[in-house]
């Protein structure tokens, strides 16, 4: 059979293939989609990228909450005259069709006035008219085409956040002030005794420090208050000795032209500020689209559908909900409280809370947990407790989620600040001692000199363009960090602590082994087409895998939920599900199968074991060459054997690890050893707070990863090891730069302390130290990130 | 008045102009988003004809 792909999304469209209009289609939401776009004339949506697509999920009622006025205002930016404004983010835009699209939304709905995206922050703007499109369809509009908004709690309660754009306008003026200062001064550089020039000296003189004002008393005024906070703290950070420079610099130039000693080093000062805050803004690489501090709040929905006395049903907000209250939960929907199952069918996926990989079943009675996902009908609960007190959210009280590892991290520029502050000083008062003792008349010049030319700009700006590179070399490979912070905190590395569920294995699909007697073609056939009518996942994933059998209608089929089924037809019987209920008597009852049962004769089971990801065993080989590995699963003790296979090495595993058991565990280890946390899930979520560095993996990197330090490309997982010796690279670099801005410094000093500095000189060594620190780190940084890159394509070539 | 008050006047009002430009573009929001524009200009005004598919069929990759 050939396999072809669909027209709109890219999958495979398996056997299941829809041609419409001479094109495959893998489902009919699929179709739906390109049906949409080629009535309205928006064909040239696969002109611009191929397989573009999303296969749009189904919706039913799921935005029902946007019709509840007092949730709609919240989220609405502008309500008046009949127009509303509101800004969705939208995980699935990926490609340039995406935004042509979303952009030309008012094709497909006329009373959409306008849409804007923002590509980088996965969001997009609409305004639309109120009384021709309500919130609610407009949401169902974009999911209809395969781009739902998310709308979660997270929007919903923060207020709307306001962008910082400060170091945006600092490095404005302080790039203003100092191309009108170097343009200033330049007549002074040549020393040219011409009438006119020393005619105007004053009038230039005066002008620079007009200029050189906003650079000291705004753009500069970051570095002052950190200053004056490390001075608090009784902390010598790398911040001290820059404001002392600049504020060296600033008074000794305005006694210069008050006093007429000379021009002053206005240049130097406005060029020494804007070169700061260049590798601040370097520095500040962030990937906007990318969440680094959510909690279990992103993942709940905004409201729920309760079921009031009277038995109808209205839309609230979660945080309204309260302990007695009915709720609907709709397949695929999560529970945002403790609850009771009522009634309905409930297959709960909790994956994501506590690491287990198979769904459970529950019945009428039983306690549901929120963070459950349920998988199937709608359920009618009651809550137990009200949101903020369920056994999920409680985690996030924990000390370890309000602590901030980057400012209790002292990184490589601090602990260098402090001895180059003390050195400075020192070098600075003895000189000027020496001078005292011979010509006191120069002693101030060159106590101010040393200040100003020790000025540690080159090591300030050695670290922010190291890692600011390294970061977005990270990135372009798979691995987001938070800040450079974590970069140098991962340098420091030395244990590694893996979840397992979705970490070390797969989320999608496991690996089935049927160990048993082989079953005769139509007890195959029979078993196909009894796994056809359930839909227990289980049997769902197992029929995906079993060859194809000719369809055929079942005499007889009956589904005991939570134990399995059986299927009959031309008198011959095949009875599938869990060993109990195929009375077959087990020992192995923490892993997951399926027992076959023909005509009363047992025949075998189906094992389901989780794939682990590919190349996981080499890295984890590579990894234990210099680092301490642990394995901490929430899942039950079932896949021992196979870790134990795997990884043919000593390893420390932990199973059945509650979160809070996790978050302990790692506390404990972090008393002897920094530690890396890699996880997945909510129930990770704990552990990732607490470690040294929590890193997160994720199949897809907009949807939702807890709170942590790093978001890694679940796909690029294999080349951890690599990231971990470029980030110690990294460090070695910085160190490198450092000695190479010391030897700039020596120079500088030279001039100083023999009292021969002359604007001019500072003018030139400055940018010239860091200038070259800039490129020295650059180079450095993208060598050593093209090795790895090589290394990549090696591989993949292998 | 010497001429090179008027030119320096001259050439710190420019200065001004452009740094006030800059400063109102931030404050705009022009720098927020420094990708979607890049790919909004490629795009065609009247996309409703089916011709337009060897023109865009040039356009680069995105990601």
């Amino acid at each position: 059979m050939k396999t072809s792909t669909c027209f709109h999304c890219g999958d495979s469209c398996d056997n299941s293939a829809i041609v419409f209009d001479e094109k495959q289609f893998c489902c009919n939401g699929c179709k739906t989609v390109y049906e949409i776009f080629s009535t309205n004339g928006l064909d040239c949506y696969y002109d611009l990228e191929a397989a573009a697509g999303k296969t749009p999920i189904e919706i039913a009622n799921k935005f029902d909450f946007l019709a509840n006025q007092e949730i709609a205002k919240k989220l609405l930016e502008f309500d008046e005259e009949g127009f509303q404004v509101v800004q969705f983010h939208i995980p699935n835009m990926h490609c340039s069709s995406c935004i042509w699209v979303l952009e030309n939304l008012h094709k497909l709905n006329s009373a959409v006035k306008q849409s804007q995206v923002d590509f980088p922050k996965k969001q997009a703007r609409f305004t639309y008219n109120s009384e021709a499109l309500t919130l609610k369809d407009l949401a169902i509009l974009l999911a209809r085409i395969g781009y739902e908004p998310t709308i979660s709690l997270e929007d919903y309660s923060a207020a709307k956040k306001k962008v910082d754009r400060s170091l945006l306008y600092k490095l404005g003026v302080a790039g203003f002030s100092f191309g009108n200062v170097m343009l200033l001064s330049f007549p002074e550089y040549f020393e040219v005794q011409e009438y006119w020039l020393d005619q105007y000296k004053p009038f230039f003189r005066w002008l620079m420090f007009a200029f050189s004002l906003p650079v000291v008393f705004y753009a500069a005024q970051d570095y002052f208050i950190s200053a004056i906070k490390g001075l608090r703290s009784k902390l010598l950070n790398i911040d001290v000795p820059i404001a002392l420079g600049v504020l060296t610099l600033f008074l000794r130039s305005t006694a210069d032209i008050v006093f007429d000693y000379g021009s002053g080093f206005f240049d130097s000062l406005t060029g020494l500020v804007f070169f700061l805050l260049v590798g601040r803004f370097f520095q500040q690489k962030t990937y906007a689209y990318l969440s680094f501090e959510r909690d279990y709040k992103s993942y709940f929905p905004i409201a729920v559908t309760r079921i009031t006395k009277s038995k109808t049903e209205e839309t609230i907000e979660i945080y309204d909900i309260k302990a007695g209250d009915r709720i609907l939960i709709r397949n695929q929907e999560i529970l945002p409280v403790d609850a009771i199952l009522i009634d309905g069918k409930a297959q709960i996926d909790y994956s994501f809370v506590t690491g287990e990989s198979e769904s459970i079943q529950k019945k009428s009675g039983d306690k549901l947990f929120a963070g459950g996902k349920q998988l199937g009908g709608v359920l009618e609960v009651e809550a137990l407790k009200s949101v903020s007190q369920s056994y999920l959210t409680q985690l996030w009280e924990n000390a370890a989620f309000t602590k901030n590892k980057s400012s209790e991290f002292q990184t490589l520029t601090d602990a260098i600040g402090k001895r180059f502050t003390i050195a400075v000083l020192t070098i600075a008062i003895l000189s000027s001692a020496f001078w005292l003792w011979y010509d006191p008349s120069k002693a101030l010049n060159v106590f101010t000199a040393v200040l100003i030319i020790a000025c540690p700009c080159a090591i300030a700006l050695a670290a922010p363009f190291t890692l600011g590179n390294m970061i977005r070399i990270f990135g372009r490979l798979g691995f987001y960090l938070k800040d450079t912070n974590t970069l140098e905190r991962l340098a420091k590395i030395d244990t590694l602590v893996f979840d397992k569920t979705g970490t070390l294995t797969s989320n999608s699909g496991n690996t089935i082994i049927y160990e048993g007697m082989e079953l005769t073609d139509d007890e195959a056939s029979l078993l196909k087409n009894t796994l056809r009518a359930s839909n227990h996942p289980l049997s769902r994933e197992l029929y995906s895998i079993l060859e194809d059998q000719k369809i055929s209608t079942l005499d007889d089929f009956k589904e005991q939920t939570g134990k399995g089924i059986i299927g009959e037809k031309s008198g011959h019987t095949v009875k599938i599900g869990s060993a109990s209920y195929v009375g077959n008597a087990d020992k192995n009852k923490s892993e997951t199968a399926v027992h076959i049962v023909a005509d009363a004769n047992y025949k075998g089971k189906f094992v389901f074991k989780s794939k682990y990801r590919e190349g996981i065993s080499g890295l984890l080989r590579k990894l234990r060459k210099g680092y301490e590995l642990v394995i901490l699963s929430g899942d039950n003790d079932g896949e021992k054997k196979r870790l134990k296979a795997l990884f043919p090495f000593e390893m420390p595993m932990f199973f059945n690890q509650k979160p809070e058991d996790k978050l302990k565990f790692i506390q404990n280890m972090q008393s002897h050893s920094n530690v890396l946390m890699i996880g997945d899930g909510l129930n990770d979520a704990g552990a990732l707070a607490q470690s040294n560095v929590g890193v997160s993996v994720s199949e897809d990197i907009n949807v939702f990863s807890p709170a942590c330090d790093a978001i890694l490309d679940a796909k690029k997982i294999t080349l951890l090891a690599d990231f971990l010796a470029l980030s110690k690279k990294s460090i070695q670099i910085i160190k490198a730069s450092f000695i190479f801005s010391l030897c700039y410094n020596l120079i500088g000093l030279f001039f100083a302390v023999t009292g021969q500095l002359k604007p001019v000189i500072a003018a030139i060594l400055m940018p010239l130290s860091s200038i070259s620190i800039v490129v020295f780190t650059t180079i450095a940084v993208n060598y050593y990130g093209q090795k790895i890159n090589s290394q990549k394509n090696e591989k993949s070539k292998i | 008045m010497s001429v090179i008050y008027v030119l320096l006047t001259i050439s710190v009002c420019v200065a001004v102009v452009f740094f006030t430009a800059f400063v109102f573009s931030v404050k705009k929001g022009q720098y927020d988003d420094s990708y979607t524009p890049s790919v909004r200009m490629l795009f065609e005004d009247e996309l409703i004809e089916q011709t337009t598919t060897s023109n865009n069929q040039n356009k680069s990759e995105t990601e």
